[in-house]
């Protein structure tokens, strides 16, 4: 099977260039992923992060034939060949297929993604009903890869001031969060031209989630909110 | 040359459920605290936990503590230490409460109380009936505890180093702890992290098999540094074999699926469970389904083509179930075994899932070595919690649930042991001249090999040795014979070679790294096998069918230097509560 992937080396490339890869496949390579450990056997210095292999940490999101996905979990007989591998776009490349993820972290850690309650603390659980808990669902679930933000254009035009979709959808989870108390401050926090209103539906993002989750929602019901505030 | 040194109070080296509980109640403590961990803190193998926690919360109907202990003592095959397991079992309900106020979104009752679902091995009343104790949210556990976590941190700002791998511990002539190398992996520079404690939360080694539910980066680094210093490791011999990973993929399929309903049948459409464990069937301990399983396989009753594994039947519960549930099943069963639960059953084999054993500690969490007379000296400065850790909690075989609450109960314990220890203890110890010679002398001879061996080469080979030897039945000439074959898998990690020798991210030099640690764990695992003489819990040999308390009830400890064994007793007496005696275990 053929791949042609994207090489940097700081240590030694002057600028990135496309290398191709023919390589025989064993049965077992099921995953995009098993294919590139297969490839690492052949070229050790081929460089991407692994880990799972089961689609539940999101380390190995990479740009798959155009589009942001998970290796792990992505089909390797379905893809056509060649198989471009690039790494997620609009960062910046620390390596090969490593991209560094600080703005993205830094969006996530700025959405304030912890539960804020002032209440005394309970001896017992407090209580939710499940209808409530059900809120969460299609929220909680993220992995934190960074499929999504890195496909969306806004991300890459803005990702000092647009939160993009992963940061939205987290401060979405707390904001629907029963259990919190800080729906006043976080939608002020998301009142600036930007860290919200810069996405433009665009849908990138709910498109190539790997959990099929939908940000898009999300933003939207933060936008409600903001509008039913006005109002 | 000496590397830059950084100086912390605390360094906590892992990020998965122990290290951030841990870095949490030091954060908060004020202490200046590191954490340092191979990956992002959410890609630690915690969030692959799906069923759930273990605490008698008592929210489906009547629990208590006491028979969450009793099961726990007799799912360790009476290998556990019960003052550490009385510790766990009175804690959990607490540490489970604390994770719910952090914002853990647990599923719900009716009334608002966290659900809980039944669990293997989990029993009300000393083993009468199968109880309600795991508390879960879906099948992603934890994944919702994991992230929780790390998001509590970010409230508490800890500091984290992330993409750093530690190396190896430093200990000056006294054995005291202070600190350890490491590598910060973007730029290839080492680092000294000079600490006045040092806690361990590193993760098991489920990757010394072939065949294993544990991601790539479970190479058992923590036990890999611990070995080198001169630490035993306990218990070793102990590996737990889960039910149901996908045949062929490994991936885990959790225990949950039984626990909400599923059960396992043969090629015969026999619910087997029922003949090997006729109250608990389904829900028995781990290492009875598993072997179980094993024989049905064995004796020509496996399903498919090469008669190679069983069946996990879901479909009865219903769709509507299933997605609220079990949802994270269902996908991968779709994904990686081409089967949706909802209408076909999917193909499951045990494969190696967790490690009993570990780094010796008290229910303190502090690492306890022999000295002199004293089997248990604790080693100052040097604290560990979860899978790196054996407490022992787990005992020969642990039951689902108990990895998740063994994190937070001893990831939080770990750290105030800590606290304590510093407030005693102020300021840094020197650091010995020669802290970082070893690992320097290691790092230098990988770049300098020349005509060695691939990594992928000799991993492949340690794999397929400790699966082919030391796996679900044990027989005594495949162990002899494995003890040789690791030793010379020893000797070829000694001369593995990189071909990439850059400095950015150099991938291939961590996985070399990581066979280094590997090969310590699978070494421990292999000669603490061989030399026990019974069977137990998860250790089960032809040649001795048979427990044998006289003689075996006691806990291994293995020393790198020379394969050496030694045996510590087990602590049959509890905190607070009269002792359960070892008896017959059957479900």
């Amino acid at each position: 099977m053929r791949f042609s992937v994207y090489r940097y080396n700081p240590d030694a490339d002057a600028k990135p260039y496309m290398q191709d890869y023919d390589i025989a496949l064993q049965p077992t390579d099921v995953m995009l992923l098993d294919a590139l450990v297969r490839l690492k056997e052949t070229d050790d210095s081929l460089s991407f992060r692994r880990s799972c292999r089961e689609g539940v940490w999101g380390s190995d999101a990479i740009n798959i034939n155009g589009r942001n996905g998970l290796a792990c979990i992505t089909r390797v007989a379905e893809l056509k060949e060649p198989v471009v591998l690039k790494p997620l776009p609009g960062q910046p490349v620390i390596r090969d297929l490593i991209v560094d993820m600080s703005q993205f972290f830094n969006q996530y850690h700025a959405a304030k993604p912890y539960l804020i309650n002032n209440d005394p603390i309970p001896e017992r659980e407090r209580l939710q009903a499940p209808e409530d808990r059900d809120k969460l669902n299609g929220l909680y679930e993220c992995i934190l890869c960074g499929c999504c933000s890195t496909q969306c254009p806004s991300f890459w035009w803005n990702p000092d001031k647009f939160m993009g979709p992963a940061a939205l959808l987290w401060a979405y989870r707390f904001i629907t969060d029963s259990r919190d108390q800080a729906t006043g401050e976080r939608l002020d926090d998301l009142e600036d031209p930007y860290k919200l209103f810069r996405c433009h539906t665009i849908m990138n993002c709910t498109e190539v989630c790997p959990k099929g989750l939908n940000p898009t929602k999300a933003i939207g019901h933060i936008r409600e909110l903001l509008v039913k505030r006005v109002t | 040359m000496t590397p830059p040194i950084r100086r912390f109070d605390a360094i906590v080296v892992g990020a998965g459920g122990a290290g951030l509980r841990a870095a949490l109640q030091l954060s908060e403590a004020g202490l200046k605290t590191a954490v340092v961990s191979k990956v992002f803190p959410t890609r630690s193998h915690t969030v692959a936990a799906q069923g759930g926690i273990g605490a008698a919360l008592g929210n489906m109907g009547e629990d208590h503590w006491l028979w969450h202990m009793y099961d726990t003592v007799k799912g360790s095959d009476y290998l556990g230490d019960q003052d550490a397991i009385e510790f766990l079992c009175r804690t959990a309900p607490e540490v489970v409460i604390e994770l719910e106020h952090y914002g853990l979104p647990f599923d719900r009752n009716d009334n608002g109380t966290v659900y809980q679902r039944p669990f293997g091995g989990h029993s009300a009343n000393f083993g009468e009936k199968p109880v309600q104790r795991s508390c879960c949210a879906a099948d992603r556990t934890g994944h919702a505890m994991l992230h929780t976590l790390y998001q509590r941190n970010v409230w508490a700002k800890t500091q984290f180093f992330t993409e750093w791998m530690a190396l190896d511990l430093i200990r000056d002539p006294s054995g005291q702890v202070l600190g350890v190398i490491a590598l910060e992996m973007e730029t290839g520079e080492v680092s000294i992290l000079h600490s006045r404690a040092t806690i361990f939360a590193t993760g098991g080694a489920g990757r010394i098999y072939a065949s294993s539910t544990n991601a790539f980066i479970n190479t058992g680094d923590g036990l890999g540094m611990a070995a080198r210093a001169g630490i035993p490791l306990e218990d070793m011999e102990f590996w737990q074999f889960h039910p149901t990973g996908v045949a062929g993929a490994g991936v885990l399929i959790t225990e949950g699926v039984r626990g909400e309903g599923g059960f396992l049948l043969n090629k015969n459409g026999e619910r087997f469970m029922e003949r090997y464990a006729p109250n608990m069937k389904d829900l028995a301990s781990r290492d009875v389904v598993a072997r179980a399983m094993a024989t049905e396989i064995k004796e020509g009753r496996g399903c498919g083509e090469h008669g190679d594994y069983v069946l996990l039947k879901l479909d009865h519960l219903g769709e509507e179930r299933i997605e609220k549930r079990l949802p994270g099943i269902r996908e991968i069963a779709k994904k990686f075994a081409n089967v949706d639960p909802v209408r076909d059953p999917i193909p499951v084999v045990p494969t190696a899932h967790y490690q009993m054993g570990g780094i010796p500690t008290n229910y303190h969490g502090e690492v306890v070595a022999p000295k002199g007379s004293n089997p248990e000296a604790p080693v100052p400065g040097f604290y560990a919690a979860g899978e790196c850790a054996c407490a022992s909690v787990h005992g020969a075989n642990r039951l689902g649930t108990n990895s998740l609450t063994d994190l937070v109960v001893f990831g939080r314990e770990a750290a105030n042991s800590v606290i304590e220890f510093l407030q005693e203890n102020p300021g840094h110890k020197d650091l010995p001249g020669d802290a970082a010679d070893r690992t320097l002398a290691r790092l230098a001879r990988l770049d300098g090999q020349k005509n060695g061996e691939r990594v992928a080469d000799v991993a492949a080979e340690l794999r397929r040795t400790m699966q082919a030897h030391c796996g679900v039945f044990r027989f005594p000439d495949l162990l002899a014979a494995g003890v040789q074959k690791i030793k010379r898998v020893a000797e070829r990690v000694a001369r593995t070679e990189i071909k990439d020798k850059s400095k950015v991210f150099n991938t291939a030099r961590v996985e070399a790294l990581e066979l280094d640690n590997l090969i310590e764990v699978a070494t421990a695992s292999m000669v603490s096998a061989a030399a026990r003489q019974e069977s137990r819990g998860a250790h089960d040999r032809s040649d001795f069918p048979k427990r044998d308390d006289v003689n075996w009830l006691k806990h291994t400890l293995y020393f790198k230097e020379q394969y050496r064994l030694e045996y510590k007793p087990v602590h049959l007496k509890p905190l607070s509560v009269e002792p359960f005696e070892p008896k017959a275990r059957t479900y």
